[in-house]
């Protein structure tokens, strides 16, 4: 055990400093780039949780965008039709989406690979209609107004936030709602992914019937892997209706679903490390693109080639970088006796 | 009952099916081409058509008939399809599938953004491939451009199996796809193969995006996305690695969409596409290869 000592301490150290980083940025940043941060934290976990289906899992997702919808709505719904406080319903949009997501996994019991991505595409596509089918709920097209419709249960509307007699600004206390409940997400991630549940996970995206030969119930485990990410995506889902304050059906659009894919892969597939760049890439290029030119289609056409480069440069994402730079160091810390 | 049924309506329904299923056919076609060499789904193929589609309405618009600026634009295409691949797909061949599959989304973006750079985004229309009479068969009135739409993309589908089917290249082509090893050792040069690949789908692609077009009265650079959304839908249903299963399943899914946004009233025009993909993943959980892919069995 005394080899390991140095390793650990390493971790330790990581933490703490990713504490400090997290409880310290917004006094080094402006009011507006936390309110950005807290964005690209949406990002973050749910790209979290498509890692543990695609990443670990290997089951391929084009629906995550819709499930976002699902706990965005939840939100939504729960303020303005409820009138229940929008920080409350955080957990119950967590565990609407997971259901969803646990119900979409059901196809992925005979569906394999591409076939698979049709099914949770569909379901993409689906929503938005659905959405403006249904619009009793979901206020059709015009979507839901947490802030004219709902004023007293959306937090912070006064413009300052007072949490253990601390007072802060909006944009301030969502960037620490977002990334505290991301970081605790990510927490979470890691303990499974690197227990009995990440094993499964891992021998069943390997191959499927070596995992069943010893003994790894295989529909239990997609589907489980399917609802844990859908309860991710809820949750981002959730906080992102809380961020901007109104959902309608053009909140979640394909394109959602497209960026958190593109944010799994840049952040590197199976590694969770990565996926914090993986959110900023996502969240900040599209952003840097048009300081670049405004020209029309020329802020898409950088972000495209930036994409393309980068997958060139880093074909297994940033994850596979940082572990490529890190095994000489790593390796030296566990093997030395 | 029975014999107040329009069945004039329900045969010109299924023609008007089969005239968008015919052109979804085209660009499935691309797709079951790039993933049969490349082993992705190509994001970018609906963006490509469009650029194909809008260097079409630039000849047009320097005074080539419609006809000439097909022809010239197919070539173009197949040259910018080689090259694409070329570019950005060759370097990334041993890298992980998902990887391919994300460089393709960054095609999207590219080729998306390209063409609203070079083309301002007003829409714009190009002129009609045939005539606009309706034709009379059997007392029921059909438009000659849907049955055009049909023949051309058939023409177009039969003319891409007869090469792949008669020619040494077309059965080099086939070769590098199911064995790249061994087609190297016999002396294929499998990675051109795979350029060539790329080149023909977005020829397709390109004959798929002359044909969406002119039915519009106007389009602009987003002309392509649904089709291909269709056309994957139809591909999968087909079965992703049959091109006989492409062909097949577009058109069942465009008589399919016609057929239910007409007669089930509760769908109407907002849900036909869920409906139609709800219809396509009950098939597929009865034959989860689609209706004419092979089950793939694995090795331990």
């Amino acid at each position: 055990m005394r080899s390991r000592a140095p390793g650990i301490a390493v971790w330790l150290l990581v933490a703490a400093v990713v504490l400090l980083a997290y409880l310290f940025a917004p006094r080094f940043i402006s009011d507006f780039h936390s309110r950005e941060l807290a964005g690209a934290g949406v990002f973050f976990i749910a790209i979290v949780g498509l890692n543990l289906l695609t990443g670990y899992t290997g089951q391929i997702s084009l629906g995550h965008g819709a499930l976002m919808a699902v706990g965005g709505y939840t939100t939504a719904a729960l303020a303005v039709h409820e009138h229940w406080r929008d920080v409350w319903t955080i957990p119950l949009a967590g565990v609407a989406a997971g259901i969803v997501g646990f119900l979409i996994g059901l196809p992925a019991l005979r569906l394999s690979g591409l076939y698979l991505a049709l099914a949770t595409f569909a379901f993409a596509i689906a929503i938005p209609s659905l959405l403006k089918k249904f619009s009793g709920l979901t206020g059709g097209s015009q979507g839901l107004r947490l802030l004219e419709d709902a004023p007293l249960q959306v937090t912070g509307l006064s413009g300052t936030v007072t949490i253990f007699g601390h007072t802060m600004t909006q944009n301030h206390f969502l960037y620490y709602l977002t990334w505290g409940i991301g970081l605790v997400g990510f927490l979470i991630a890691w303990l499974l992914v690197r227990g009995r549940v990440g094993r499964t996970f891992r021998a069943v995206r390997d191959s499927e019937v070596a995992a069943a030969s010893v003994g790894i119930n295989l529909a239990w485990t997609k589907t489980l892997a399917f609802a844990l990410s859908g309860v991710y995506a809820g949750v981002a889902g959730s906080l992102l209706a809380i961020q901007v304050e109104i959902v309608n059906p053009l909140s979640f659009t394909f394109l959602l679903s497209i960026l958190i894919l593109v944010g799994v892969v840049v952040g590197g597939l199976g590694s969770l490390g990565g996926m914090i760049l993986g959110a900023l890439f996502v969240q900040y290029l599209p952003d840097l693109s048009t300081h670049v030119s405004t020209a029309e289609g020329a802020p898409d056409f950088i972000f495209g080639a930036a994409i393309i480069i980068v997958m060139l440069l880093l074909p297994t994402g940033a994850g596979g970088f940082l572990r490529r730079l890190a095994r000489p160091l790593t390796t030296r810390l566990y093997l030395r006796p | 009952m029975i014999l107040a049924f329009d069945w004039t309506q329900l045969a010109q329904q299924i023609v008007i099916g089969l005239a968008s299923g015919g052109v979804w056919a085209t660009l499935a076609v691309a797709l079951v081409l790039i993933y049969r060499s490349t082993g992705v789904i190509n994001f970018a193929q609906g963006e490509m058509a469009m650029f194909s589609t809008f260097i079409a309405w630039s000849l047009v618009n320097h005074g080539f008939s419609y006809w000439a600026a097909f022809v010239l634009t197919v070539a173009i295409s197949f040259a910018g399809g080689v090259a694409v691949e070329r570019a950005v797909i060759r370097p990334v061949e041993r890298a992980p599938v998902l990887t391919v599959v994300i460089v393709t989304l960054g095609l999207f973006f590219v080729v998306n953004g390209a063409a609203r750079w070079i083309w301002s985004p007003e829409t714009r229309s190009l002129p009609n491939a045939f005539s606009t009479r309706p034709i009379t068969v059997a007392g029921v009135a059909f438009s000659i451009s849907d049955l055009g739409t049909i023949a051309v993309s058939l023409a177009a589908v039969a003319l891409l199996w007869a090469f792949f089917r008669f020619t040494k290249l077309g059965l080099a082509s086939r070769a590098a796809a199911v064995n790249p090893d061994a087609s190297r050792l016999v002396g294929v040069r499998v990675t051109w193969m795979l350029a060539l690949g790329w080149g023909l789908a977005a020829a397709m692609g390109a004959v798929s995006g002359m044909l969406t077009a002119p039915a519009l009265a106007s389009f602009d650079q987003n002309l392509m996305q649904p089709v291909l959304l269709y056309a994957f839908a139809g591909a999968v249903l087909g079965g992703i690695d049959s091109p006989l299963g492409a062909v097949v399943g577009s058109l069942l899914l465009g008589v399919l969409i016609n057929l239910i946004g007409t007669y089930v009233n509760w769908v109407g025009t907002d849900l036909r596409l869920p409906v139609a993909l709800a219809v396509i993943l009950g098939v597929l959980l009865v034959r989860p290869a689609g209706l004419f892919g092979r089950p793939m069995e694995t090795r331990v």
